[in-house]
């Protein structure tokens, strides 16, 4: 659906988008992480064909981003950041306006509209003036004038800022929900809504992609070590004799006692997860296994590694 | 078209949702009106012609024409809603033309409006209806030549006033290069005071102020597109 190679985009001296490459198929719902400044917007705004590239290519749906323009904005549904719109124009009035310049047949165009507000939640304001409108709303028909045509692809430049909490989850259903037919691109600073929503990631930090995989692949690229609290009924100076022989246990660290219970904070280098042969070493030598917690890598630690930021505290 | 016509509906929606357009029409009015009447000395010249009221219109559009214009761009690119406008399936020229159109509908509106003086003055006397026909299609051409001015200044600036000011100087520039022998071909007021003022319609001067008006339109789409080269 979406091949994008080489992207660049110079300002001057800078360059905002550094030879960014990606890919995006149909059904795919792609999340944009990154810190300020990083070229996320940039890169969103040439694939709308609102900038032009200054190097590399992309094409959508198979049409050029410079040779089709035309036919590639057919394609693609945009709400760009802070959904700008006309203050004075109506809610209703607006929604005629995107239909028919979105090329809505003339009959199907009410019928549409009332779908979209339907949609998008927009049935309590449809008499008001888009001036008149909150956040929240004004969010909710920027994604109703991106979604009144069909497109096969969205492109949403941080859809849930400025939204309170409640309205953030509202928004992430129903991306969640449209991404199931549709190719979705969304730029977000919240970690938390990529692995809500996303069946994909990239992050982008200082114009270039640093990571590009689904949330759980870019949790295992940035453990390298994998982390198992452990907490064990047993014979302390035994248990630790034996750890010392497991192939898969790279160190440990032994924590406070808990009344007759020696809990340790196991790293390992292997692969796969470690939890199973902990579990299997404790039941051979009859001890018994109070605990067995793994250390989750955040992706709020993979973005702050890959970002050039300081890891947030995995103990 | 139908793009064009999308956009034309939007914008003379926009003017008539705001005070903008009935302000702008009322003021045009009034002070045109009371220029003519009282201080143009209709009365006391006891002419029945309306020759004063036309010599006074590029003075009124030095002023009308940039303020009913300077928002239809700048506005757009303040506010950001240019980013969904140009990323929508739309081509530069259909929404310059459809901005263009919707305030030139406008300055037909005010134009027309003032026809009850012609009622007037035919009232009271006997002028000469050909040359007030005339007079009428130089108002509306040159009407239309300053209104593009104005739209090509909006699309050089996000702020309103600078384009209303950057209006009113090119404006201003071409109103007063009338006056100048070697330049006055080019002047927005020699096509009009010579000929169609006096009832003369000389293709000549229909086209000069069609030609004026393209230029401007075509340089405001080369503007429009520019960002393509930031």
């Amino acid at each position: 659906m979406i091949e994008v190679r080489n992207l660049t985009k110079r300002y001057g001296p800078t360059i905002a988008v550094n030879d960014v490459s990606f890919d995006a198929s149909a059904g795919e719902v792609l999340g944009f992480l990154g810190p300020n400044g990083a070229g996320k917007t940039t890169t969103m705004r040439m694939l709308t064909c609102y900038l032009p590239a200054d190097g590399g290519t992309a094409s959508i749906d198979g049409y050029d981003i410079s040779e089709n323009s035309l036919e590639v904005r057919k394609r693609i549904g945009y709400l760009p950041e802070s959904a700008p719109l006309y203050p004075d124009m109506g809610v209703i009035d607006y929604l005629k306006f995107i239909a028919e310049i979105r090329d809505i047949p003339k009959n199907k165009r009410s019928p549409r509209i009332k779908e979209i507000v339907e949609i998008c939640g927009l049935g309590s304001v449809i008499q008001k003036d888009i001036g008149e409108l909150s956040k929240g709303y004004r969010q909710r028909l920027g994604l109703a004038q991106s979604l009144i045509h069909d497109p096969p692809i969205l492109i949403l430049d941080e859809p849930t800022s400025g939204l309170d909490p409640s309205q953030i989850i509202e928004i992430r259903n129903l991306i969640k929900e449209i991404g199931k037919q549709k190719t979705i691109i969304f730029s977000t600073h919240i970690l938390s809504e990529v692995s809500a929503t996303c069946s994909r990631v990239l992050i982008i930090s200082d114009g270039k992609i640093v990571a590009n995989g689904t949330p759980d692949e870019l949790a295992e690229r940035a453990k390298g070590e994998q982390m198992v609290h452990i907490s064990i009924r047993g014979e302390s100076e035994e248990i630790e004799a034996k750890l010392k022989t497991l192939s898969f246990v790279s160190s440990f660290k032994k924590m406070e006692p808990d009344d007759g219970v020696f809990r340790y904070q196991i790293s390992s280098q292997q692969k796969h997860n470690p939890a199973e042969d902990l579990f299997r070493f404790v039941v051979e030598n009859n001890w018994s296994l109070i605990e067995l917690r793994q250390e989750t890598i955040s992706l709020e630690d993979v973005f702050l590694k890959l970002t050039g930021s300081e890891t947030a505290g995995s103990s | 078209m139908s793009n064009t016509s999308a956009i034309f509906k939007k914008e003379i929606r926009s003017y008539f949702n705001s005070p903008i357009a009935y302000f702008n029409i009322i003021a045009f009015l009034g002070v045109s009106t009371w220029l003519f009447f009282w201080l143009g000395g209709f009365f006391i010249g006891n002419q029945a012609h309306m020759r004063n009221f036309f010599d006074l219109m590029p003075w009124m559009f030095l002023f009308f024409a940039p303020a009913m214009t300077m928002r239809l761009w700048a506005e757009e690119k303040k506010m950001g809603t240019v980013e969904i406008l140009m990323t929508l399936p739309i081509k530069s020229y259909e929404v310059v033309l459809g901005k263009y159109l919707a305030s030139f509908a406008l300055l037909g509106a005010m134009i027309t409006l003032s026809l009850p003086i012609v009622g007037l003055v035919t009232y009271l006397g006997d002028p000469d209806g050909g040359q007030i026909f005339a007079s009428y299609i130089g108002v509306f051409l040159m009407g239309a030549a300053y209104i593009s001015i104005g739209f090509c200044a909006s699309t050089l600036t996000e702020n309103q006033i600078i384009a209303f000011i950057l209006g009113i100087v090119i404006c201003f520039a071409l109103f007063a290069i009338s006056f100048v022998p070697a330049l006055s071909y080019f002047g927005l007021v020699s096509h009009f005071g010579r000929g169609l003022a006096r009832g003369v319609i000389d293709s000549r001067d229909l086209i000069y102020y069609v030609s004026v008006t393209g230029f401007f339109l075509y340089l405001s789409v080369l503007f429009v597109e520019s960002r393509s080269w930031r």
